[in-house]
């Protein structure tokens, strides 16, 4: 009897331990890939990161001016073209089709493209933007960013929408307001915290993204405000400088990763103080 | 809210028209909207549609060319317009199970020890900073891989492995020299390090859904954390983490700039874990760039057609297991 006893102290022992080293092992690697970062990125950051387009092969200096403004461009696009659908979409999904068959289809389709591969997205707007058009562009690389930026949008929306109280709606449609003013008047404001938290990991996503972009940007070496041409972006430059055998390119390579992580991870903790805030309230 | 009930007090004092146009524009509105997120629900099914549609019609020179046999052919000869996909396929499914191997274990331990074992104090900000690392753009773990980890396994681990396992049999197959830095191991490791916030996150919130009764009654019949984690714990939330691990599973199958880096792009099918070799996603990543039109894209919009399918496959059955979760968890 003791010695089953001290048996199943000692397998908890064994065990409770391993869970502890798994924890260790796993923040330590996810440790050593920020330090790395941080350490490689921070040692190329200067102003001219942000003053000087991307240098010519065997140059020196030069910076990720382009690639910069490409990304907010594409971006900004991506996400405004995807956000007023994804909450349409979601809309529905929780107001109108709550009991409808076609928001539990929606619903399924939806977590798939959610977590379907980034590239096969970029394969999908080669085909259908940049064929039929006969070349690469920056609209194409914001339509790319839009089919990410859907997705996010339509999940937020929907759990956020499902999560104000009916007595609210009941309450506006007794007072004679019609269904589409009590959604945009009523739903969407206690909602708005919850939306915007989804718009903003919405924007994280779109932003880090690289595979989408790769044919359907592409990049170019020039600061270029075109949508019908080719644009640099950091994900892409990353990309193409990294595997370079120019020291300054792979330079820019570590410091605009360190911009991209920066810019995502202020974004989730932004998003994550709202959605506090929101419960708070 | 209240603008508008004044604007209906007035019209009705005044005129009765005014009262009817009002209150036929409030309906055409109300209709218009509920037609507008109708469509964009609408839309979302169009989207995959599309994907589906786009992806078939882009791959139907390869496959009408090469039929069946582009799945169960090795040999990818650009030059003689000769494509098959066993080494894209093969490369992916072994660095996906490198990755589970590796993943799996480990991100369970940490959801573990965050639900059992880590100080009260200590849990939410070390749940919000596993979250926050399943954000981080899938690129940087690519350049992390390629410029820190590669070099670092070539010198250190990989020649261990090699000497270690060299008069074993089987084994001294699967770790066969040289020590490239680059290959599948390194890429499966970095699979690993990127899905491990994903399982974490993912088991810990099913773990949370324990009803504490249950696991408060097992300790007190006197189990051990351990015998409550095995016999409560993970029994009743065994739907769920299985589709927590298949969701990680197609993150991993598709995942692309990770793996292009460090994979080593080389059409071989060989035993060698330590070997380059490629991935369906690395392939398409590498090579769409400078593929010439024709059966050369074609073929690789074929290879993005095959990763869609399997991962279709793969991320529906997560989908159902979870929602079977979230039913009981609901009712």
């Amino acid at each position: 009897m003791d010695a089953k006893y001290a048996r199943r102290r000692h397998t908890n022992t064994v065990a409770m331990t391993l869970c502890w080293g798994a924890a260790l092992f796993g923040i330590s690697w996810l440790a050593f890939i920020l330090v790395a970062l941080l350490w490689n990125g921070v040692a190329g950051l200067n102003i001219a990161v942000f003053t000087e387009v991307t240098p010519g092969p065997g140059s020196t200096g030069g910076g990720l001016l382009n690639a910069i403004v490409g990304s907010l461009i594409m971006t900004t696009i991506g996400v405004a073209i995807g956000t007023p659908i994804g909450m349409l979409a979601g809309t529905y999904m929780a107001e109108y089709g709550r009991y409808a068959k076609l928001t539990k289809v929606v619903r399924f389709i939806n977590d798939i493209l959610l977590s379907a591969p980034s590239i096969i997205i970029g394969l999908f707007i080669y085909e259908a933007v940049v064929v039929p058009l006969g070349h690469f562009s920056a609209l194409a690389g914001s339509l790319a960013l839009a089919v990410i930026v859907i997705p996010v949008v339509v999940r937020t929306t929907e759990d956020m929408l499902l999560l104000v109280p009916n007595t609210l709606r009941e309450a506006s449609i007794a007072l004679g307001m019609p269904r589409a003013y009590m959604i945009m008047r009523v739903a969407y404001s206690a909602a708005r915290a919850g939306i915007v938290t989804g718009v903003l990991l919405a924007i994280a996503r779109a932003s880090g993204e690289t595979a989408p972009l790769l044919f359907t940007a592409l990049s170019s070496p020039f600061l270029s405000l075109d949508l019908g041409k080719e644009m640099a972006n950091l994900p892409v430059i990353i990309n193409n400088f990294a595997g370079s055998p120019y020291e300054n390119w792979r330079q820019l390579a570590w410091t605009g990763a360190l911009l991209i992580t920066l810019a995502v991870l202020t974004l989730s903790v932004g998003a994550r103080v709202l959605t506090r805030q929101g419960a708070q309230k | 809210m209240t603008d508008m009930t004044v604007e209906a007090d007035v019209s009705s004092s005044e005129a009765a028209p005014d009262r009817a146009s009002a209150l036929r524009f409030l309906k055409m509105s109300d209709r218009a909207f509920h037609w507008m997120t109708f469509l964009a629900a609408v839309f979302v099914l169009a989207l995959l549609g599309a994907i589906i549609v786009s992806l078939i019609v882009g791959a139907s020179p390869a496959l009408s060319t090469f039929g069946f046999g582009f799945v169960v052919n090795e040999r990818w000869s650009p030059s003689r317009e000769i494509f098959g996909a066993l080494a894209p396929i093969y490369g992916t499914i072994v660095t996906s199970i490198i990755a589970m191997l590796i993943a799996v274990p480990v991100g369970l331990g940490i959801a573990i020890f965050l639900t059992e074992l880590c100080p009260m104090a200590l849990r939410r900000p070390f749940g919000v900073a596993i979250e926050l690392l399943a954000g981080v753009p899938s690129i940087i773990y690519g350049i992390w891989g390629f410029f820190v980890l590669a070099p670092l396994l070539k010198e250190t681990l990989q020649p261990a492995l090699i000497d270690i396992f060299e008069h074993v049999p089987l084994l001294n197959a699967l770790f066969a020299g040289p020590a490239y830095g680059i290959g599948m191991l390194t890429a499966g490791l970095i699979l690993a390090i990127m899905i491990l916030p994903f399982i974490t996150a993912v088991s810990r919130d099913v773990f949370q859904t324990v009803p504490p009764v249950l696991k408060e009654a097992a300790f007190g019949v006197g189990c051990t954390t351990w015998e409550v984690v095995g016999n409560i714990v993970i029994p009743f939330t065994r739907v769920g983490l299985v589709g927590g691990v298949m969701l990680a599973l197609g993150r991993a199958l598709g995942e692309t700039m990770a793996v292009t880096f460090v994979i080593g792009n080389s059409h071989n099918i060989s035993a060698s874990i330590l070997a380059p070799a490629t991935t369906i996603s690395a392939s398409i990543a590498n090579e769409f760039q400078e593929a010439s039109a024709g059966l050369y894209t074609s073929s690789l919009v074929a290879l993005g057609l095959l990763l869609f399918v399997i991962t279709f496959l793969v991320l529906s059955a997560a989908r159902l297991m979870l929602m079977r979760i979230e039913r009981k968890t609901g009712g």
